[in-house]
């Protein structure tokens, strides 16, 4: 553990009534990174997120975000911490117009008084404009969330999470059902979001996560199996066991 | 395009307020004085749909037990009144407590000697309770049916406890007002009850503006994210626990005007408030008028309530049958409500089903569009 990282998870075991999700995973992120993390199903991956925003509590080890234990701390206040977190398949509240989604996602502070008295600011609604500028959704501004095409509300979702202001950004699966366009663009922006925040991608498709040009870690039952370039665990012989599989003989 | 969403006329909406204001002033001449009461009562009713609106179809929050808050507020009014009125009675206290031999006011209602104290229990009270009661269970995530259940169970624990209580509520026989006195008159005289219809109206009015307070911007905005998606709320940051504790103690202190408002029309508050069936009714009535709307909990509760009466008059026993017609009407044909189906598509279907309008055949919103209309 070093002073520059953000978030070291150490030793952590998650147990579902006996099954391993996660083994002695440890995993050390320097702030500013952008990492990707792959793995087969039921590595673990989706599991790794919900113990880092609070929503699994680990059987054991440590989770340590800006020098603060995050184990048993509730899913908001990790949240208000600076851990944002997107979904798997687009979690944006569909009754909600693409703006009023945004609101909720810029607003600070997220006390009931404050959201029930006061105005949003302005320079919450120019951030908005920002975001939704970034994402291409200007055009949508007062349509309801759940009118807009898949591609747009996984958009939309990484505006929200953006708009929270994390220091960490926890991304699940962000281009799953988008076209190679919208891929790339996606890729884009999350390299550009990197340096200023600490993104986690997690993602299948191996072309998105060549294009993010990251680090990159494996995941193989709920233990860390390998770590480095691209290029690195492309050549790894674990990893082609588990993951990529062998070319045919 | 929605009927909600066409901007009306200024002018369309000042003279309807206009209208609305002068029947209410006008009603006590208008109707008898039967007729009158039933209205006031019907309308206090729906003060307490204006709640359950609130916690249901805003936040999810489906509670069957709204009737214990709807009660407290009614015992606290009725407890004042007994109280006030008590001067020619053993030892100044309400007639009732002579029946079990009780001596001395219990002390928890000595503050209701205070008209001041009353004004506010009324609503505090039952807010604090379902405050108290919300936050329990909301802090460990009890929710969906079992948040249903665990609410029903606790308006049976008030219903078999106030029925149980002779020497401090009167028990079973709960508490009558109508022969009460009120700044010198007769609470059930007719005076006074066009006083208290005039009274209710204009609570169901400012508890409308207040309700669409509560949900107009940010505030409502998140109400409706923890309908929709509560884990998406809490990993934004937002505590659901605090803000569903809020809105359902806000819906608790209006069951408990509502039901201060129904006693002293009614003449009477007893545990029967806090019946399962009534606690059901309440939902039915929001069911029915259109949930998320608040207009249509409002005109739910005063309609059903006065078909009720109506239907009860000329075809007794029939009424339990279309209720609960009604309520299988709403759940499988019209999932939003008579108002919700009114503001949506349903008339543009209907006049499409019979050829008078043309249909459409893309997305709505594109076919606007298309035609630059908006």
């Amino acid at each position: 553990m070093n002073n520059k990282d953000l978030l070291n998870l150490i030793d952590i075991t998650v147990s579902f009534e006996g099954f391993l999700a996660l083994n002695k995973l440890n995993l050390n992120l320097k702030k500013g990174e952008l990492r990707a993390v792959i793995g087969p199903n039921g590595a673990g991956k989706t599991t790794f997120l919900d113990v880092i925003t609070g929503k699994v509590k680990p059987t054991k080890g440590e989770v340590i975000f800006k020098g603060k234990s995050l184990v048993g701390r509730k899913e908001h206040k990790i949240a208000r911490l600076g851990v944002g977190r997107k979904f798997q398949s687009p979690r944006i509240f569909e009754n909600l117009t693409v703006k009023e989604n945004l609101e909720i996602s810029v607003t600070t502070p997220k006390s009931p008084l404050n959201l029930i008295n006061k105005n949003i600011k302005d320079e919450q609604l120019n951030e908005i404009e920002r975001l939704m500028k970034i994402v291409n959704l200007a055009q949508k501004v007062d349509s309801k969330a759940g009118s807009l095409s898949h591609g747009q509300k996984q958009w939309l979702e990484i505006a929200m999470l953006v708009g929270q202001k994390p220091d960490l950004m926890l991304v699940d699966e962000p281009v799953a059902g988008l076209t190679d366009e919208e891929t790339d663009l996606t890729a884009d922006l999350l390299k550009s979001l990197s340096g200023e925040n600490t993104v986690v991608v997690i993602d299948h498709d191996m072309e998105f996560i060549r294009r993010l040009d990251s680090n990159v870690s494996v995941l193989n039952q709920g233990t860390v199996l390998c770590e480095g370039t691209m290029e690195t665990i492309q050549k790894d012989k674990k990893v082609i066991d588990v993951y990529l599989g062998r070319p045919e003989a | 395009m929605s009927l909600s969403k066409i901007k009306f006329d200024k002018k369309i909406v000042l003279s309807f307020w206009i209208i609305l204001i002068a029947l209410i002033i006008a009603a006590p001449t208008l109707l008898p004085v039967f007729r009158l009461n039933l209205l006031g009562r019907y309308l206090s009713l729906s003060i307490v749909a204006l709640g359950v609106d609130l916690i249901w179809g805003y936040t999810g929050l489906l509670s069957l037990g709204q009737g214990i808050f709807f009660a407290l507020g009614g015992y606290c009014a009725a407890m004042y009144l007994q109280i006030t009125s008590s001067s020619e009675f053993p030892n100044n206290i309400p007639e009732f407590f002579a029946l079990y031999g009780v001596e001395k006011l219990p002390f928890f209602w000595e503050p209701f000697r205070s008209p001041v104290f009353t004004f506010f229990a009324i609503w505090i009270i039952p807010a604090l309770v379902a405050g108290l009661i919300g936050f329990l269970v909301f802090r460990n995530r009890i929710k969906g049916v079992y948040f249903s259940i665990l609410t029903q169970a606790s308006l049976l624990v008030f219903f078999n406890f106030f029925n149980g209580q002779q020497k401090l509520i009167n028990g079973t026989n709960g508490l009558k007002t109508d022969v009460t006195q009120l700044f010198g008159q007769m609470v059930g005289s007719e005076s006074m009850q066009r006083i208290f219809f005039w009274i209710t109206a204009t609570l169901v009015i400012a508890a409308w503006f207040f309700a669409k307070w509560v949900v107009k911007g940010r505030f409502g905005n998140i109400l409706i994210g923890i309908r929709d998606d509560e884990p998406r709320v809490r990993f934004t940051g937002y505590n659901p626990v605090i803000f569903k504790t809020i809105i359902f103690s806000i819906a608790g202190g209006l069951a408990g005007i509502s039901g201060a408002l129904y006693t002293v029309q009614s003449g009477i508050v007893s545990p029967q408030f806090m019946t399962v069936p009534f606690s059901i009714e309440m939902v039915i009535w929001v069911a029915v008028g259109g949930r998320g709307t608040l207009l249509g909990a409002i005109l739910g509760a005063v309609f059903i309530n006065y078909a009720k009466s109506l239907v009860s008059e000329a075809l007794p026993a029939s009424w339990m049958f279309i209720q609960g017609g009604l309520f299988i009407l709403v759940v499988t044909a019209l999932p939003e409500g008579v108002l919700g189906w009114i503001q949506g598509d349903g008339p543009r279907n209907l006049l499409q089903r019979f050829g008078l309008k043309r249909k459409i055949e893309t997305y709505p919103s594109l076919e606007v569009n298309s035609k630059g209309g908006e």
